[in-house]
């Protein structure tokens, strides 16, 4: 490959990657402009913080499944993680820290912390195995992190965190309070989430993203998942690299979590299972695989969307429709009659402008 | 006694996983694809046998008879309209598609049957007994706990003997080893794959009528759960392997039920599948999957 | 690659735009004869020419999901009401629109939002538990009068003097489930199972195991199990069993509960059984040997099949609303006596028609007060009473009151089947 070419693919990619940014303050601005127009109804503004939530989850896994090409079946389980020490923090400083932003920045900061650490546990022990063992393994951590959830009590007084089982257990003090309670989950949490604070995630999940990438360890992972013995014996380690690409995602995924925890006054565990795992790999898929605009439009689209056409009435037929029209789009994405009829399409415009250009 | 109790109560319902988990695995051995779909094909077995003895008074023999030739033509079709063309296409495109058919089994069923939870009959009863009393009455053995293991064997056997006997169980086997070369040897690997899920279906039915017997609550979600569980239970034994699949089944439905009794009611989730985590750090194949070498 | 991702992004979209299809609830699917058709959603005046009045109650629920059935139910039981009132001759009329929640916690504060939009006066819901903390914080900020009808946790009301409920709270379930074992010497040595997965499930059964421990109940075991789709209950009935317990208490749905009776009668295990009112339902389980529930008592504030006069012209209307042959369950009665219920807190309000001019954004926020007002009474500086609030007779209990805190009074009510039918005790 001639330098010059590498040159122009590198910066097609960083083009690309300035374009999604473009995208994302675009929509910042439109979106600020309406609601002090007043042209926002309530339903699409309660839906801003949640729609971000889900960008950074699908970007994030996106680096998991599409970059490095390992099934995770288990996402979910580290929004969890975020969501709940993100709640931790906050209500914990509530009383030291009067500023809002300033509590979510770090609540956010911790569950992405906690959320990297379940990372590392989750991915050591799991990126030994391949394909669909690896799949399940996620699974299972996943649901694990919901079951420990689902029975943890966590309290807060002037002695500190309190963790047990059962309320009773928790032994607080006159001034303590129960901050997650098992099934009942995490009630009377002071919202501090904003928009801003989701955009300015969202920003900075392409940032870490994009360049990581676009970075030698980017290649190294795409290496690895397009051929991993190959890029083995070229002296690639595949632990280092599939650990780096999980423990980042699992990183933004707490954040998320976090920032979706804070947005609501309260949250239970069982929120974050199996299916909404699946939520998130199909904004990835549909999206496409490493592709990471795909992602974000896929997950703003597919989240809006139902909301905005709540007057119509065909509700019963709501997730029928949503199975059909998920196995008609994979089976038309594949289909390699389609898939010639759009290359043919695309190669004909490119002929077309390039006719123009001389 | 106790300890008795708990370990036919665990025998029946790990039977129950690997008969699912059968299914499971022989369609994963050949087709090499993960059909989450497979436990709402059980719940569809569910509902035919239901309402063949409740609404139509068949006997309970031509219920679950007429069941499993749902659930097989019914497992060849979504093969042959969603999975079929997608032999060619990336494991997540047809993972995904499976998804979408268990969304779209699971809502069918709802739209057609309603969401209430209905009650399956048991139809094992011996002079209107359901079991037999042991012990002076301190154990009680439902019929269909015997049924169901006996059945578990019987199905694990009869698949052993047509997978290694049988023309077309070779030509399965042939398929999962290596699918170009089965090809050139003449064998005709779609109508192979076909064969497969029809026999994996017509097991999930037997299974989701079992399973109705020994936990006779069923409404649209019934199966996704066991289906889980179950493809656990494969994984756990070995996938693609058919003793794999009992030997995982039999002990996830031990280990569930005596971790249920002596540990937690309440965690016994995260420890049957913190287990599966630990076998598969062990064995990364299950316990008597093949390991098989990447090529480069 | 280009044209495959292009490709997936337009089928994205396609897909996007059925979702929608389903987002919605709709909003009164049924169409009900008498919801007047005066003012709606376009932000006019609710009082027309004629001097009636039109409240808008935006109600909210599961329509769809695992738990579509109860929010089916308070939707129509409210329905009937509606139709009812609408029919009286009076000059408050009411208008329910419906939103699904799906059951999830970030979908019931859209739906809310939803219906913000549609500039609603009285949030009516949500059905189960775990929206209704999410909605109730924002309706409190928001100055919005809520009522739900079966959303049960103390978390529900508390801290927010907007929110009342129309159900007994978990702990007080458990507590009066407790109390009537033992002033009624059912037993000495109880065992309780209970959904540790569940919030509703868990609150009653804490709410039984402290009140036991009062009255001198032994509890031999607490048994759980992690969520409503288990279907194994061998080990904890063993367990039970063998603690000699007399009486099990199971504050959980009547599905499981269905499983949980199959499995001791197979074990040849019978003691008394005690359920809560997420029991009720466990008779009309198509296919359900009602043999197997013969003896089982539940707390239940409803009895579908009781001969007085409104009940039967309840369940008539709600089956013909329905269009379903089965009974309607407790959650559909509590949903019927919501609408009572704020009715009837609507006619004492003196200046309803001053307030009903007002603007949108001004007019739930007075509205809210003077409900409040309505529910709690008044009370002076020193927080005693200085005025009654209303007293409701419904379905569901006669002369309800509220506490101040949200909570409802009315007596419990247990039955016991008989012969495959409820009989009051």
């Amino acid at each position: 490959m001639s330098a010059n070419k590498t040159g122009r693919r590198l910066s097609k990619q960083s083009l690309n990657g300035f374009i999604n940014y473009g995208i994302v303050i675009l929509a910042y601005l439109v979106v600020q402009l309406m609601i002090s127009q007043g042209l926002m109804s309530n339903s699409l503004q309660s839906l801003l913080v949640p729609v971000c939530c889900y960008v950074v989850m699908a970007v994030s896994l996106n680096l998991v499944v599409g970059v490095s090409g390992e099934l995770s079946l288990g996402h979910a389980g580290f929004m969890s993680l975020g969501a709940f020490s993100g709640i931790i923090v906050s209500v914990t400083l509530q009383s030291v820290i009067e500023l809002a932003p300033l509590r979510l920045f770090l609540s956010m900061v911790v569950g992405a912390v906690i959320g990297g650490i379940g990372g590392v546990i989750v991915g050591v022990p799991v990126l030994r195995l391949r394909g669909d063992y690896l799949a399940i393994v996620t699974l299972a951590f996943g649901e694990i992190i919901k079951n420990i959830i689902m029975v943890l009590y966590v309290g807060v007084d002037e002695d500190g965190l309190h963790f047990a089982t059962s309320e009773a257990a928790l032994n607080l003090s006159e001034a303590g309070t129960a901050i997650v309670k098992g099934p009942m989950g995490a009630v009377g949490v002071v919202k501090a989430s904003t928009f801003t604070a989701g955009i300015l995630l969202v920003l900075l999940t392409l940032l870490i993203v994009q360049n990581m990438v676009n970075s030698r360890a980017g290649r190294a992972i795409l290496a690895l998942r397009d051929n991993r013995i190959a890029a083995e014996s070229v002296g690639i380690s595949v632990t280092k690299y599939k650990l780096m690409a999980f423990v980042t995602s699992a990183a933004l995924a707490g954040a998320a979590g976090a920032l979706f925890g804070l947005n609501y006054s309260s949250t239970l565990a069982s929120r974050f299972d199996f299916n909404t795992s699946i939520l998130i790999l199909v904004f990835v898929v549909l999206g496409g695989l490493g592709n990471i605009r795909g992602s974000i439009i896929a997950a703003a689209l597919l989240y809006i969307l139902p909301e905005m056409l709540r007057n119509f009435d065909v509700s019963k037929y709501r997730m029928l429709i949503y199975a059909i029209i998920l196995i008609l789009v994979m089976l038309a994405t594949n289909n390699p009659t389609i898939r010639g009829f759009f290359l043919q399409l695309r190669q004909r415009a490119r002929e077309r402008k390039g006719g123009q250009a001389q | 006694m106790t300890l008795l109790g708990h370990l036919i109560t665990g025998l029946s319902l790990g039977s129950i996983y690997a008969i699912i988990a059968l299914g499971y695995t022989m369609v994963y051995g050949i087709a090499k694809m993960l059909n989450f779909a497979h436990g709402d094909v059980i719940m569809v077995g569910a509902y035919i046998c239901f309402f063949a003895v409740t609404s139509f008074s068949l006997p309970p023999v031509v219920g679950v008879l007429l069941a499993m030739v749902v659930c097989t033509i019914l497992g060849v079709v979504i093969e042959g309209l969603a999975y079929k063309p997608l032999r060619q296409a990336p494991s997540l495109a047809v993972l995904i598609t499976a998804i979408g058919v268990s969304y779209f089994l699971q809502n069918s069923a709802q739209i057609l049957w309603g969401a209430d939870y209905k009650s399956f009959p048991n139809f094992l009863t011996v002079n209107g007994q359901t079991g037999v009393s042991l012990f002076g009455g301190q154990l009680n053995v439902t019929y269909t706990a015997i049924v169901t293991v006996l059945a578990c064997v019987v199905i694990m056997l009869a698949l052993t003997f047509f997978t290694s006997k049988t023309k077309m169980g070779k030509a399965m086997r042939a398929v999962s080893e290596d699918k170009g070369a089965a090809q050139l040897m003449g064998i005709n690997v779609n109508s192979t794959i076909s064969m497969t899920f029809a026999i994996g279906s017509a097991l999930a039915a037997v299974a989701g009528v079992l399973m109705c017997s020994a936990y006779p609550t069923l409404s649209p979600t019934t199966g996704s759960l066991p289906g889980i569980r179950a493809f656990t239970a494969a994984v756990f034994g070995g996938i693609g392997s058919i003793p794999g699949a009992l030997l995982g089944g039999i002990m996830l439905g031990l280990v569930e039920t005596l971790t249920k009794a002596y540990i937690t009611t309440s965690l016994y989730d995260a420890v049957v599948f913190a287990l599966l985590i630990v076998v598969l750090l062990v064995k990364p194949s299950g316990l008597l999957g093949r390991y098989v070498p990447e090529k480069v | 690659m280009n044209s495959k991702k292009f490709l997936a992004g337009v089928l994205a979209a396609a897909m996007a735009l059925s979702l929608t299809a389903c987002g919605g609830g709709g909003q009164t699917s049924t169409p009900s004869t008498s919801t007047p058709d005066a003012s709606t959603g376009d932000g006019s005046t609710p009082v027309a020419a004629d001097g009636t009045i039109t409240i808008k109650v935006g109600g909210i629920g599961p329509l769809t999901g695992s738990t579509a059935t109860y929010g089916v139910a308070t939707h129509y039981g409210a329905q009937v009401a509606v139709d009812e009132i609408n029919a009286l001759d009076s000059d408050i009329k009411l208008e329910l629109r419906f939103e699904d929640d799906t059951g999830v916690n970030e979908t019931g504060v859209s739906a809310y939002n939803t219906l913000k939009d549609w500039d609603v006066d009285v949030i009516y819901g949500t059905t189960t538990t775990g929206p209704c903390v999410a909605v109730a914080a924002e309706t409190y900020a928001d100055r919005y009068f809520q009522l739900t009808p079966s959303a049960s946790s103390p978390d529900v009301t508390d801290g927010k003097d907007n929110v009342f409920q129309m159900c007994f709270t978990d702990p007080n379930q458990g507590l009066t489930a407790a109390n009537y074992v033992a002033d009624n010497n059912l037993a000495t040595k109880v065992a309780v199972i209970y959904n540790n997965g569940d919030a509703y499930s868990t609150g009653i059964a804490q709410g039984f195991i402290a009140q036991a421990a009062e009255r001198g109940l032994e509890v031999v075991t607490e048994q759980t199990f992690p969520a409503d789709t288990t279907t194994d209950f061998n080990v904890q009935l063993a367990a039970c069993r063998d603690g000699g317990a007399e009486l099990v208490f199971m504050p959980i749905y009547y599905g499981p509960a269905s499983l949980v009776l199959q499995q001791a009668n197979a074990m040849g295990y019978d003691p008394q059984f005690f359920g809560g009112d997420g029991m009720d339902g466990i008779l009309a389980i198509e296919g359900f040997d009602t043999s197997l529930a013969e003896g089982l008592m539940l707390l239940t504030p409803f009895n579908a099949t009781a001969e007085d006069e409104r009940t039967v012209t309840f369940v008539a209307s709600y089956k013909a609303l329905s269009g379903s042959d089965e009974n309607p369950n407790q959650f559909a009665a509590d949903g019927y006596d919501c609408m009572y219920a704020i009715y009837e807190a609507l006619l004492n309000i003196d200046n309803l028609a001053e307030i009903a001019a007002m603007d949108p954004a001004e007019r739930h926020t007075a509205l809210c007060d003077a409900l409040i007002v309505q529910f709690a009474g008044e009370y002076d500086d020193a927080g005693n009473q200085t005025a009654p609030g209303i007293s409701v007779d419904g379905l569901t209990g006669s002369g309800m009151t509220w506490q101040a805190n949200g909570e409802v009074s009315k007596d419990p009510m247990v039955v016991v089947v008989e012969n495959g039918a409820y009989v009051t005790q």
